[in-house]
């Protein structure tokens, strides 16, 4: 006899809300006029996402681990990472906002006369926010999944969107629509690998959920081969979404290819994502065979740092600098995620905020700076941008500081909360390794600042222009978290610790 | 017949795929091998299902092909596009991205 299922609707609302949204911006798609869509699209998105919000703060306490069943575990780290992923998306869409980097119809041809005529007409489609929202509650459940079922329906309904998203570029279209294959392709064999690993623990362990994972890994009941190859497939779905070497190759090509609101909020919303559901996945279901997987790890952690900094060095693309220097610092989290204690759970925490936020506002400042063909992303022709719009720039510089880790920037606690959470479980040479890295990185980021600043003339035909008003708002909340958060840590870490925790 | 035949076949079946990914150029011969891939997992789901006497692992499959469906949609609808804008379906062409 079948029962039916009981469902804790109030904590699962901030997912279901936000998916109600997603297929109310469809219908609005296609039954509102033209004229009204996009501003309509925007209040819905910006609405759905704040009442999606405001319901996560009423339950921010209340853990459960049968909220769907045994589906999904919503608990502090949970939690924690959904509010990070819907502030990341309220960001991302005040700048998608400036509808003026997505093509006016996606399905017409590069070069086309419909092209060029939806472009003079100014009929401009705008499902790139009904995407954005299933991207978001895609990106919401992926952390608090608790059964490979759910985990992979999770990851597909987070990944499906964004391949879309990243080939809606209205300028360089054949690259956009390049970066989107390239994603496509290498995210569907990814997640082949995600599932096939699900199916070897399934066949290890005779369950789907990750407790009954561990219980069998504890009982060690049965086949060791279908566990390590099950845990090693796995762990090749999950370092692809998080961009760690040697499953980077997408990131700098997606990153660039990508429309760059795109690329900033899939940066940031994606990895916070990926890296809730690793670290469940390594902390509660794997947690009692850590001595198979923590070596690895660790090795790819060194690998992800050392190759993001070094490679970033030598790009002259600004957005392919930023995907690596993001590889770099997904190399710095799995530090983090090795180091399996509650410290490295809140550090992990914190550094997902502050990293996606100064991502964001670094490719909201990449949005303005132009020519007359678009977005300029040749590092060389930023030279002497801080004598001509010191502002931008001198924000921009305060987002690099921040990547490089330079103190009185949210990138520094970050840095310095993972490592001693490193040093405390011991793992003394990843810190080494961590250290070195940043060290590294903080050369090429320099080295980008001093150009903005101190070398040479502008170059003419590059200009800042002004941003609207959301862009506005959505860099200066940037601006102000990144200093903030430098300045008095605690308000976030404290938060962060209080919520470091999973629920069974 | 031995239950572990059918996790050879799966293996074999997914090692073929993951194979034909690398060498393959065309697009929709790739999307064809990564298919053969998820398609592999279901029969390992399946067969695993039987061995432990539970059914997780058929509803697995089941969600698994639901999800193949929608990953065919998109990955039509983006194969496709491409191969309008260039006139080809090659994985090589499309390497504007390369420096």
């Amino acid at each position: 006899m079948l029962t039916a299922p009981k469902l804790d609707y109030a904590l699962l609302a901030p997912i279901l809300i936000i998916l109600g949204t997603a297929l109310l911006g469809v219908i609005v798609e296609a039954f509102v006029k033209q004229a009204l869509r996009a501003r309509l699209q925007l209040v819905i998105a910006l609405a759905g996402i704040s009442i999606a919000l405001g319901q996560l703060y009423l339950v921010r306490n209340q853990g459960s681990s049968i909220a769907a069943v045994t589906s999904v575990s919503i608990d502090g780290s949970g939690i924690f990472i959904q509010g990070a992923i819907l502030i990341f998306a309220f960001l991302g869409i005040l700048i998608i906002a400036d509808q003026d980097h997505f093509a006016p119809q996606a399905s017409t041809l590069p070069g086309s006369i419909e092209e060029a005529s939806a472009l003079e007409s100014g009929k401009q489609q705008t499902e790139v926010f009904p995407l954005t929202l299933f991207a978001v509650s895609g990106a919401m459940l992926f952390p608090i999944a608790t059964d490979f079922i759910t985990l992979f329906v999770a990851l597909e309904v987070l990944s499906l969107p964004l391949y879309l998203m990243v080939g809606l570029s209205r300028r360089r279209r054949l690259l956009s629509q390049e970066a989107a294959l390239k994603y496509f392709l290498l995210g569907a064999y990814s997640s082949a690998f995600f599932l096939f690993g699900a199916a070897l623990l399934y066949g290890y362990s005779g369950s789907l959920s990750l407790n009954g994972l561990t219980d069998a890994i504890r009982g060690s009941g049965g086949n060791d081969v279908f566990l390590l190859l099950g845990a090693a497939f796995l762990s090749v779905g999950l370092l692809f979404k998080i961009g760690a070497v040697p499953f980077h190759s997408w990131t700098p090509d997606v990153y660039q290819g990508a429309p760059t609101p795109i690329t900033g909020f899939m940066a940031a919303a994606t990895k916070a994502a990926a890296f809730g559901a690793t670290l469940r996945i390594f902390y509660i279901g794997l947690d009692a065979a850590q001595v198979s997987w923590k070596p690895a790890i660790a090795g790819i952690a060194v690998i992800t740092m050392i190759f993001g900094s070094i490679a970033a060095i030598s790009q002259r693309d600004i957005k392919r600098m930023l995907a690596l220097s993001s590889i770099a610092h997904t190399g710095f989290v799995l530090i983090a995620v090795v180091s399996l204690n509650k410290s490295a759970l809140s550090a992990t925490l914190f550094y997902l905020v502050a990293y996606g936020l100064a991502t964001i506002g670094a490719f909201g400042i990449v949005t303005l700076v132009r020519d007359s063909a678009g977005e300029v992303t040749d590092i060389n022709r930023w030279v002497g941008l801080g004598k001509k719009s010191p502002l931008v720039a001198a924000v921009f510089s305060l987002f690099l500081l921040s990547f490089a880790g330079i103190p009185l920037t949210s990138g520094f606690v970050g840095k310095f909360a993972i490592f001693s959470a490193a040093y405390e479980s011991g793992n003394i040479y990843l810190v080494v390794a961590g250290v070195l890295s940043s060290a590294i990185a903080v050369f090429f980021y320099l080295r980008l600042i001093l150009m903005l600043f101190f070398a040479g003339e502008t170059n003419g035909s590059v200009s800042v222009v002004i941003p609207s008003v959301l862009t506005r708002i959505a860099i200066s909340i940037s601006a102000i978290a990144t200093v903030v958060l430098g300045l008095a840590p605690s308000l976030l870490l404290d938060v962060a610790q209080n919520f470091a925790y999973f629920l069974r | 017949m031995d239950i572990a035949n059918y996790i050879y076949l799966s293996v074999l079946l997914f090692t073929i795929g993951a194979i034909g990914v690398v060498i393959r150029r065309n697009a929709i011969v790739v999307f064809m091998c990564i298919e053969l891939m998820l398609n592999a997992a279901n029969l390992a789901f399946v067969t695993f299902s039987r061995v432990h006497g539970n059914l997780s692992g058929q509803v697995a499959s089941f969600f698994t092909m639901v999800v193949a469906a929608c990953e065919v949609v998109v990955g039509l609808a983006i194969i496709v596009t491409i191969y309008r804008s260039r006139r080809s379906a090659s994985v090589d062409d499309a390497s504007l991205l390369k420096r």
